[in-house]
């Protein structure tokens, strides 16, 4: 018979035992040696049927297509910039995806995406040995004007959205920042100073507490005790979805 | 003469007080530190990452980039000369091929996982304190890998085969000394370091190994339990 | 890839927009340090070492002595170097290499402060004149580099020296298993305070993220007794107001500091 030596959502390490025998099945971030099972990754564990599943905890953003991230430009090279994605690779994003506005050759692109600037910006591609590629055409994606950036965790990503959203709408109406999460850990804010002392450190509990059950009444208890209103309507501007606005050139705003 | 007493007191097969903590770095995308005795080692990871100068890049897997150093003021002795010498060059090395066998780079090609290995004080056994730390720091970071490495120096003090020689033993005068640098891999027992100064037998460096193969548990449960300390603690704020 | 650690015009509008409330971005007031850790005896190989922690920001410290011949130009005096190596574990924004500009700077800046302050007297580091002397070496390396790097790793210099204790010196050797009970002759304690200005405001204790915005900055040694013995400006141009500003609160901040010895 099959011996399973961990249980369901706990914490793993790589070289770890979770399971002797062959009725359990190896599943993502575990893999077999003989006749047992091990963590390949730190992570926590998930024991469905038969089947050993691992949630990695830590790591790097690796880009995957249509993800919407945040990226910060590095480069501007003379057919478009290059961004840095917080991950491995770095990004291309050429004129032609840029806008659709016309952009004649040899003109001068930091008026649009200067070194420095974080954008929100869609991938479109991405290569076996990883070349990326972006596209700023679209709803909300756009250059992210004011505000700052922080960095978290890739992984914790999910739960700082929460479902359809609801977790990032909670924060927004409570502090009435505007919050735009990028699918590779970059966050931005923008509101009153003080609002986003209370977004940063909410995030962070996020962060801290991702894999605990009732994490949501956690955040609005802390938003709550910080005196921000959990039921409250919106905000305005607050909810106000990733703006459709068409492509402005920097100097124009 | 005959060695019955460690200098220090410690059983035969007893290494030195062992304590270890994770994500200590907080720049790093991962990190650890290792203490063994009076030797403690940092490690922090900074990667997968963009690999420059492109000639380094390897299209079919992530590269890892080990670098060993000693802080200035680490050593037994006079103050270390910062900077690489041809002692750190090797360990930095050595500890790479220590590493690598458990690591899965593949889904990260053409880049680099880098790690940076800083000795804050070494009394003997800095290159194991230093994979210790760098094996959980790599862990910590996420990386794929099959397993921890675990790292522990074993060898001879006159006729006593012996687990984690420190320095007085190192420099024992009245026999024969024997310094084996080991690194194993626990699930598998396979060892990824090995490297040996001093003079012993057949028997004893056979019993040597098999010593390290011993206490490779203990040290594995160290870093198991402290990379899920900084897991599951409920209060962590990054 | 160092043109990309300024901040941009925006996040810096951004960010003076905070700073004219009398907020930073990670709640602190304008003139406060973060949570200030102090610990000594952290590596005991050294004959002294220190670690402090300003918040994020962490750096280790140790000295080191060693029997030298002096320096023909002052045969009677011992000599203190002071070293910093930015180590690349410590941010990505480090690389590996010999030293660059930055730590030379600290090193420097940390060096002038001890050496014109007269901190130690170097004529009672000699044994034998033209012969012996005790050459103490500091060495500052960071652990984790979260900005002012330079206030941090002062703190822990002076910390080091004070722990320090000389080795045994029996027969023209150095036993460095043995220490005595002297400490260095060290009677002052001269103290950086580093003040940033960014937009119209002073700040100190700057994270890494607001000194990428940072455009002056004025570090201010001092002793005890208020006096100022040394200088490093870098950035932008200062006025003669602002020097006097950033005296008055670099002053006031060392005083601060001082209750951590």
């Amino acid at each position: 018979m099959g011996k399973l030596m961990t249980q369901d959502k706990t914490i793993v390490v790589p070289g770890e035992t979770l399971a002797e025998g062959m009725d359990y099945l190896p599943g993502n971030g575990t893999y077999r040696l003989g006749d047992k099972i091990l963590a390949g990754k730190v992570g926590l564990i998930c024991v469905e049927g038969r089947a050993l599943k691992l949630i990695p905890l830590s790591g790097a953003y690796a880009p995957k297509r249509n993800d919407v991230i945040i990226a910060k430009v590095i480069d501007v090279a003379i057919s478009g910039w290059r961004f840095d994605t917080n991950s491995a690779y770095s990004a291309m994003l050429s004129v032609k995806d840029a806008t659709s506005e016309y952009i004649a050759r040899g003109s001068n692109l930091t008026q649009y995406f200067d070194l420095g600037d974080y954008v929100t910006t869609k991938i479109t591609n991405v290569t076996s040995q990883k070349l990326v590629d972006l596209t700023t055409k679209g709803p909300g994606l756009n250059k992210l004007r004011g505000g700052r950036v922080i960095k978290v965790n890739a992984y914790k990503v999910p739960r700082i959205i929460g479902k359809q959203g609801s977790m990032v709408s909670l924060i927004k109406n409570a502090t009435g920042c505007k919050i735009i999460v990028g699918q590779n850990g970059l966050i931005w804010i923008n509101g009153e100073p003080e609002s986003e002392i209370i977004v940063v450190e909410a995030i962070k509990m996020i962060q801290g507490n991702s894999h605990i059950r009732g994490l949501t009444d956690m955040v609005k208890e802390f938003l709550e005790k910080k005196g921000c209103k959990t039921d409250a309507p919106a905000e305005a501007g607050a909810t106000e979805k990733p703006s459709e606005k068409k492509f402005v050139k920097g100097e124009s705003q | 003469m005959s060695y019955t007493k460690r200098i220090d007191g410690r059983k035969f097969n007893e290494t030195r007080p062992i304590s270890a903590k994770t994500g200590v770095i907080k720049n790093a995308d991962g990190s650890a530190s290792f203490t063994i005795g009076n030797t403690t080692a940092y490690a922090a990871v900074y990667g997968p990452r963009n690999l420059y100068p492109k000639f380094l890049q390897n299209p079919s897997t992530g590269i890892l980039r080990c670098n060993y150093n000693m802080m200035p003021f680490s050593g037994m002795g006079d103050r270390v000369r910062p900077g690489p010498s041809r002692r750190s060059k090797e360990i930095s090395m050595v500890t790479q091929k220590a590493l690598l066998p458990v690591l899965d780079l593949k889904d990260f090609p053409n880049a680099v996982v880098d790690v940076f290995i800083e000795l804050v004080e070494t009394d003997a056994g800095s290159r194991c304190a230093g994979i210790c730390a760098a094996s959980m720091a790599l862990a910590d970071a996420g990386v794929k890998m099959r397993d921890l490495v675990v790292a522990v120096s074993v060898g001879k003090v006159d006729d006593k085969v012996v687990v984690d020689l420190d320095y007085n033993e190192e420099a024992y005068k009245d026999g024969p000394v024997a310094d084996i640098p080991l690194a194993i891999i626990p699930s598998t027992g396979e060892i990824s370091l090995l490297q040996m100064d001093g003079e012993v037998t057949k028997e004893e460096l056979i019993e040597a190994l098999s010593e390290g193969q011993k206490i490779v548990a203990e040290l594995y449960e160290v870093q198991k339990n402290a990379l899920k300390e900084r897991y599951s603690s409920k209060t962590v704020q990054e | 890839m160092n043109n990309n650690s300024k901040m941009n015009n925006d996040s810096k509008n951004h960010l003076i927009k905070s700073l004219e409330k009398g907020i930073r971005f990670d709640g602190r007031k304008l003139t406060d340090y973060r949570k200030v850790v102090v610990e000594t005896g952290v590596s005991k190989n050294a004959e002294g070492s220190a670690r402090v922690k300003f918040g994020d920001t962490e750096v280790v410290a140790g000295v080191k002595m060693m029997m030298e011949k002096p320096y023909p130009d002052t045969p009677e005096q011992g000599v203190i170097m002071v070293n910093a190596e930015f180590l690349p574990m410590a941010s990505p924004e480090f690389e590996s290499g010999p030293p660059g500009i930055d730590s030379i700077e600290l090193s420097r800046v940390v060096d002038r402060g001890i050496r014109e302050s007269k901190a130690i007297d170097l004529k009672k580091l000699c044994l034998k004149k033209g012969e012996k002397v005790w050459m103490v070496s500091i060495d500052i390396c960071t652990i984790n580099a979260d900005g002012n790097l330079l206030d941090a790793s002062a703190l822990a210099a002076l910390a080091a020296l004070q722990n320090a204790r000389f080795p045994e010196y029996v027969d023209d050797e150095v036993n460095y298993k043995k220490h005595t009970d002297e400490k260095l002759p060290m009677d002052k304690l001269p103290l950086p305070v580093t003040i940033h200005k960014i937009g119209n405001f002073f700040i100190v204790d700057p994270s890494r993220e607001e000194e990428h915005g940072v455009e002056a900055r004025l570090t201010i040694t001092s002793t005890e007794k208020g006096i100022i013995c040394a200088l490093q400006k870098g950035g932008a141009t200062l006025t003669n107001d602002e020097v006097a500003q950033m005296l008055e609160l670099a002053l006031e901040k060392s005083t601060e500091l001082r209750k951590y010895f």
